[in-house]
Parts: C-alpha cells; structure tokens; sequence
C-alpha cells in the first residue's frame, strides 16, 4: 500500500515547479512535468545558460523559489545534486583523460559503476566504444558531445538539463541527438533541454520561449503557433530581394522576412480595411508592379514565425 | 573575376587526410556557402584559403595572391569573422572600428570620415562611447560585419556568422549580406542553419574532406530530389565513410 501511494503522488506531482525566480535581469514562473521534454528557446543571451545554473544549483537566485523533484533549489542542495544530471554548453569534461577514464569518474563520484547503468547510455556510448582508450580533448565534436551526454546520464538521473546540446552541431548529428532524447524520455527521465535552434521546438512536449531573461511565451508547440495572430503567407519567386523590397512597402504587409527558399509575409487578421488581402490579391499587387511568376501561398507558422512575431511586439 | 580559384588541394596531417584533393572557384560577388558535417574538413580548408595554414599540395589563388607563396599578402586584402570571436567586448565602440582600420592599414583621416559613416548607417552614433559588451548582441554582430568589411576587402570569409543569433537578427544580417554582396564584396559563409544555405547563390557541401556537392540551392535540390537543403544535406551526409557521426 506504501508502495502504491509513492507511485501515485510521483505520478502526480511536477518535476520542477518555479515561481517568479529572479537572478540578473527577468523573472520566470513555470512548471515542468515528469517524463515531460521541456524546451528552452532563445537566441544567445536570453538567460538560458543562467536559468539552467540555477536550477542545477550552481547559482543563487536573486528572488523566488524553485523545486526540483521536492527538493528546494537554496536549502536542499545536495540532494537536487544527486538527482540531476546536467551537461553545460562548453565541454567541460577532463581533456587529459580518456574516454572511458572520464565516464568512470563520473560513475565513481555518483557511487555507482558504468555496469549498473550501461543500459541507459548504451546506444550513445556505443559509437564511442572503439575510441574509449582515446584522450576525451582529442575526439571530434559529435563524439565530445556523446561523451558529456553520457556522463550526464551514467548516475540515472531524474531530471537530465542539457544546455544546448546542438549548438554548433551539423543537421544530422543534431537528428541523432533529438532520437537519443526521445528514448530517454520513454525511460521515465525528465528532460530540460535549451536550444537556439526553432525548428528543435516541435520534438518538445512543452517549449518556452526565451528572450531577456524572461519566457515570451510557455505551451505547447501546436498551443504556440494556434495563438499566431496574423495571417501569413508564403511567397516565392524569381528575384527574392526585388520581392522583399516589393512587399515591404506593400499596403496591408506588416512583415517580411527571407524563409529559406521563399518569403514569409504577415497580414492583419481583423481589420476592417486589409481583411481582404489574399493570396489572389497579394499576386494580383504584385504583378502590377512589374513582379511577373510570383507565387503566393497562404501558410501555416512555424514556432520561427511565432518567436519573430513575439519579437516584434 | 574570380576571386578565388584553387586547384587538387590538400591537407594531411599525419596518415590522416583533413582535406582531399578539392578543386573549385568563386566569381565576384558571389554569396558562396560553404557547408559540411562536423569533421568534414571546413575549417582547416578555410584556413589554407585565409593563408593560415599551408597546404601539404595543391595550389590556389585567393584575392589575386597565392596561397602557397603569399600567405601574408592573403590576410592584408580578405576579411574574416566568426561568431566565436569577432570584436575585443572591453574596448569602445570607435576603439574596435579604429584598430580594425589600423591593422588593415586604413589612412587615418579615411578611417575617421568611413567610421562616422558606418555608425550612422547602422543608427550607432549614440553608442560611439559605449563598450562593445554593453551592446545587445544583434547590434554586436552587425558592428562586427561592417568592422570585417571597412578596409573594402574583395572577399569576406564568415565562418558561422549567425550561430545563436535571434530570428529577426539572422534575417536582417542576411540582408546586409546580400547589401555587401551587391557592391562587389564576395561573401564566403559557413552554417549549420540550412534555410540560410538557400540564400547563398552557390553551395559546395563537404563530405569526409572532398567536395560531393557543388551548385545553386535549385539545382541541388533538383539533382536529389530533396525538398529542401536540410534534406539535401542529410542525404549527402550519409555518404560520410567515417562513423563520426
């Protein structure tokens, strides 16, 4: 019956629950869920790395309070210290020892063995197990990167904070890395991961978008682009920088911005006067002003759309 | 013109093979991207291309210069920034710009006249007295832009120029981009960001230290089949024989 009430009050209560915590500049309040994988977003300077330092302990919050698994972030530091698992943005394991040096280090620290939990880091360490006599300072990035992940995760953590885990890391690494996410997050593990890449958002459960020390925005990936205010549309054509110049000045446009391959432009949504602004006479216009093969498609928002628009206000 | 034009270069160091026998080249004004896995061989090609590594063979010629023979000559006539480090934070706003203009040689009196500009331009002048470091960070990266271009270089190379920038902030440095490409300034750019890679007019994409891919975003796109670079990229990546990855 203890054993059944324990189950039931962890499968009810929060991971981490924050309250208008302050430290430098901002205040946030957020709640993260067990087995959640939380996103932090924002662009260099937002206050990720600070949040995460005070959340792992290893920074005094200025003012508020947060929890980590129950445990106070200022009084019960030791505990939150056996619980987490944190991997910082700079690589910051032991350069002179090797592979399999720093992972026993880890291990021992945590009074445990690389036996007892290979499990949980098998599918990343494996791709490092060919190199586990090499020094850790002489591996490539991706691999220094699997290395921090699995010292971060060799004690099985309840709460795993990674502070951007992708930065500077190519397209595919960064792919491997979020599958690698997702099958810790089917261990029961909570996951507090920053990035300043948008298009990361969508592999989150819940995101929180970060700008000045302060969350711009916390929900769901879907919950934050059904909020987008504007209409948005894609556009394509010949000379892109003839276009965005074109659209900018146009009557009803409120933003253009370059998209990859095509422009984003956004419109007033309720306005008596640019409610009739479509796809048909945004081509229309165009065409007018000499633009000739243009494309203008009505477009859903990415989580980048959303974030810029945040911005703008 | 071509600004640069290299030829079988390569770099080994040891028994290892950083870069493998590349040939290619870049035309005036071009935005030219220049991508590829972690490992792939990137930054030690940019350094051969900067004159700060010497190639173990092969030839080139970079800002009308050779590589091999006029390394020193390279670094006078190209610009260079990177997002890692870009300009001295602890230094003024005028100081950074008037020791860039030194170690470049600008004439003073020119200097003076082009750094009045260049803060107007980019709506500085009120932060002329201020420390670099107290500037918000979008600010800091279009200054450190303008900075690598002011002695009018013919080629500026950008090596991750806009990694943890904000969205708006990436787009608009793009636009000053494409601005300096305009007026004549080659851009050679590196990024992880692969919406940026459609912006470039050319894109080479590296693999294991050779270049597998070479074209406009369109017709890469076309050649395999892919929706977009992202996906270009990854099916190139796959090609990677070293279990890096």
């Amino acid at each position: 019956m203890e054993g059944l009430t324990s189950v039931c009050k962890k499968s009810f209560s929060k991971s981490i629950v924050v309250k208008e915590l302050a430290k430098n500049n901002g205040k946030v309040s957020f709640e993260v869920e067990r087995g959640e994988i939380f996103g932090v977003i924002g662009p260099d300077g937002a206050g990720k790395t600070t949040l995460f330092r005070v959340l792992t302990t290893l920074l005094l919050p200025d003012s508020g309070e947060a929890k980590v698994e129950g445990y106070d972030i200022v009084k019960d530091y030791r505990e939150i210290r056996k619980i987490v698992g944190y991997m910082p943005g700079r690589f910051s394991l032991y350069q002179d020892l090797t592979v399999e040096e720093n992972l026993r280090i880890f291990a021992t620290l945590f009074n445990t063995t690389i036996e007892e939990n290979y499990h949980l880091i098998k599918d990343i360490y494996c791709h490092l197990e060919p190199f586990k006599k090499r020094k850790a300072g002489a591996l490539s990035g991706g691999m220094k990167q699997k290395l921090a992940l699995s010292c971060a995760l060799i004690h099985k953590p309840e709460v795993l904070f990674l502070d951007e885990p992708t930065t500077g890391i190519d397209p595919v690494s960064r792919k491997e890395l979020w599958e690698m996410l997702g099958r810790l997050k089917r261990e029961g593990i909570t996951i507090v991961v920053s990035t300043p890449y948008m298009d990361e958002a969508s592999l989150c459960d819940r995101i929180a978008l970060m700008q000045d020390g302060k969350f711009l925005m916390c929900d769901t990936p879907r919950a934050i682009i059904d909020s987008f205010d504007k209409n948005l549309f894609s556009v394509k054509g010949e000379n892109m920088g003839v276009l965005l110049e074109g659209l900018r000045g146009a009557d009803g446009v409120l933003s253009c911005f370059a998209f990859g391959d095509s422009l984003h432009i956004t419109t007033e949504k309720d306005n008596v006067i640019f409610q009739s602004v479509t796809a048909d006479s945004l081509k229309t216009y165009l065409e007018k002003t000499g633009l000739e093969g243009v494309e203008v498609t009505k477009t859903e928002p990415s989580v980048e759309d959303c974030f810029m628009e945040l911005l703008s206000k | 013109m071509r600004v640069i034009e290299v030829e079988n270069l390569t770099k080994r160091f040891g028994s290892f093979t950083a870069v493998d026998n590349i040939s290619f080249s870049v035309e005036r004004g071009e935005i030219f991207g220049f991508l590829g896995a972690n490992g792939a061989g990137k930054t030690t090609a940019m350094k051969m291309l900067c004159g700060l590594l010497r190639p173990t063979s092969g030839k080139g010629v970079v800002a009308g210069f050779d590589i091999n023979r006029d390394s020193e000559k390279i670094k006078a006539a190209i610009g260079y920034m990177s997002q890692k480090f870009a300009l001295y934070e602890d230094l003024k706003v005028w100081e950074n710009i008037r020791l860039y203009a030194g170690i470049y040689g600008v004439p003073e009196k020119e200097a003076t006249e082009r750094s009045h500009r260049l803060l107007e331009e980019l709506g500085l002048e009120k932060e002329r007295e201020s420390l670099v470091k107290s500037l918000p960070l979008g600010w800091r990266q279009k200054l450190a832009f303008s900075v690598s271009i002011f002695h009018r270089p013919s080629i500026v190379f950008l090596d991750e120029p806009t990694g943890g920038v904000d969205p708006v902030t990436r787009r608009q440095f793009w636009e000053m981009i494409y601005k300096a490409a305009a007026g004549g300034i080659t851009i050679f750019v590196t990024t992880h960001y692969m919406d940026e890679a459609e912006y470039c007019n050319r894109v080479s994409i590296m693999v294991d230290g050779r270049i597998e891919a070479l074209d406009s975003p369109a017709l890469l796109k076309k050649e395999f089949g892919a929706v977009n670079m992202d996906d270009v990229f990854r099916k190139l990546a796959r090609r990677s024989n070293n279990g890096l990855l």
